[in-house]
């Protein structure tokens, strides 16, 4: 009991004091999580509004895998990556495993869906509203994308709130593709895995702490931004 | 602007020719004839579910009709022409920005040139009376100004052809007034209107000509006189007369 108050106790000291190593994985941690979202929003954003307004043979069929994919296990996501990454692997020439760059891949893979699934929803809901209207304007389907996307920015942004939590929250892929090397790939989950398999529990709760309270505050930030969508929706 | 000078038209005549639509199983539009040739205000009246919607959905190049034809211009309408033929709907569509930048938005979707649009918006508004809520959020508006910006927004572009699917059926009469001052402004400068209402004192107030649907067919198709005065149609009749018509 003395041991884990001793525990907590250096985990604030840790955090209050800024701690380098600290600093050092929650930065990384923020950096390939926000890299891994942009990625995956640059793709998931268009795909998914496509899919919404685009009537095509087989959409169901999309739509169904795209719902399917948001629940991708990270370890086999991770394992995907590495193989294609490692040095026989189809892109082995580009060195990329177990660098940041490995793990920003994995996690875009992972967010990817989730955010073109959700950008679907959004956007459909819309395109009903929308459709005549924007027709009668002279839109096509870029315009009409391009239109939507703008008019869900609010609800999109909660979108990619929900990515970057369930990717900077993410332990599997991270770890076997970026390797939880020290002052290169570790980030909070993974250096948080380590330490507290070290028994080193001061640093695994202290980055515990942190993630918990990023994870939390993004997530209340979405339903903050939610809830005051829909009172302008009301409005 | 407001210059009578002839352009070559690119919308009018717009002529449905035979149309029929169904949908499930229940033939909502049957063998209509309807067209809209010159400068005036047709009213398209009748009952709930005789296809005045779809009609002016079909006429605006929405709805494929499932046989005969629409053309603008002797062509089947397309996207290119498609800001010569304003509409507006019964719920305003809003988008999500300041009301000067609706109007912007449907100049831009026209082609009207980047620099033009701040100043011909402004001026859209303010033939609408909006001038004041350029920068608000077009959400804020009341319904009525919502409206009446949705028809300010048709307008901007200066459509040939404006079809409004019973734009003033929500709203107070200060409102509709605003409305219909509009739609008598762009009247007077040369656009066709068709107007879908259930407003008897609306239709009289604006009508050139009554065009009487019921069932999905044309009972009537008169000018606003004879059909006030002398309605053919035993619904027409009922109709005018205030009547239920059923």
């Amino acid at each position: 009991m003395h041991e884990l108050s001793a525990a907590f106790g250096e985990a604030f000291r840790l955090i209050s004091t800024m701690d380098g190593d600290l600093m050092e994985i929650v930065l990384l941690s923020l950096r390939v999580s926000l890299m891994a979202v942009a990625v995956a929003a640059l793709i998931g954003l268009p795909l998914g509004a496509a899919v919404a307004v685009v009537r095509f043979p087989g959409r169901g069929v999309v739509i169904a895998v795209m719902n399917a994919l948001m629940g991708l296990p990270p370890v086999v996501v991770g394992l995907a990556v590495y193989l294609l990454l490692s040095r026989a692997g189809p892109l082995g020439d580009w060195g990329l495993l177990y660098t940041p760059n490995a793990m920003v891949i994995a996690q875009a893979v992972l967010v990817t869906p989730i955010i073109a699934a959700l950008t679907r929803q959004t956007v459909e809901d819309l395109h009903g509203a929308y459709d005549e209207q924007l027709r009668a304007f002279g839109i096509g389907r870029r315009g009409m994308i391009a239109t939507l996307l703008w008019e869900a920015r609010v609800s999109l942004v909660t979108v990619m709130l929900a990515g970057f939590g369930r990717a900077v929250a993410e332990v599997g892929a991270v770890i076997m593709v970026g390797g939880n090397i020290n002052h290169v790939t570790r980030v909070m989950t993974t250096a948080i895995a380590l330490e507290t398999s070290k028994g080193a529990l001061d640093l695994a709760l202290g980055l515990g702490i942190v993630l918990l309270v990023i994870v939390l505050g993004v997530n209340g930030l979405a339903s903050l931004m939610k809830a005051t969508t829909m009172v302008r929706a009301d409005a | 602007m407001a210059s009578a000078a002839p352009r070559s038209s690119l919308a009018l005549p717009i002529r449905g020719e035979a149309l029929a639509l169904r949908r499930g199983g229940r033939l909502l539009v049957d063998d209509l004839n309807l067209s809209l040739e010159k400068p005036g205000i047709t009213t398209l009246m009748g009952p709930n579910g005789a296809g005045k919607s779809l009609t002016v959905r079909m006429l605006a190049g929405l709805v494929e009709p499932d046989s005969g034809q629409v053309t603008w211009a002797g062509r089947a309408p397309d996207r290119a022409r498609a800001s010569s033929v304003g509409l507006v709907f019964h719920r305003p569509v809003m988008l999500r920005r300041s009301a000067l930048d609706n109007v912007r938005y449907g100049l831009k979707a026209a082609g009207v040139p980047r620099g033009e649009r701040r100043e011909r918006a402004m001026a859209a508004l303010a033939r609408g009376r909006l001038e004041h809520v350029a920068a608000s959020p077009a959400w804020v508006l009341s319904g009525g100004e919502q409206q009446r910006l949705a028809l300010v927004r048709a307008l901007a572009v200066e459509p040939e052809a404006l079809l409004l699917d019973e734009p003033t059926a929500n709203l107070d009469p200060a409102s509709t007034l605003a409305i219909e001052e509009l739609v008598s402004q762009a009247q007077a400068r040369g656009t066709a209107v068709l107007l879908v209402t259930h407003d008897l004192g609306q239709a009289r107030r604006l009508a050139d000509r009554v065009v009487f649907l019921n069932a999905g067919g044309l009972s009537e198709d008169t000018p606003a006189v004879t059909f006030f005065d002398q309605p053919r149609t035993p619904q027409a009749q009922a109709f005018v007369e205030g009547r239920l018509v059923l």
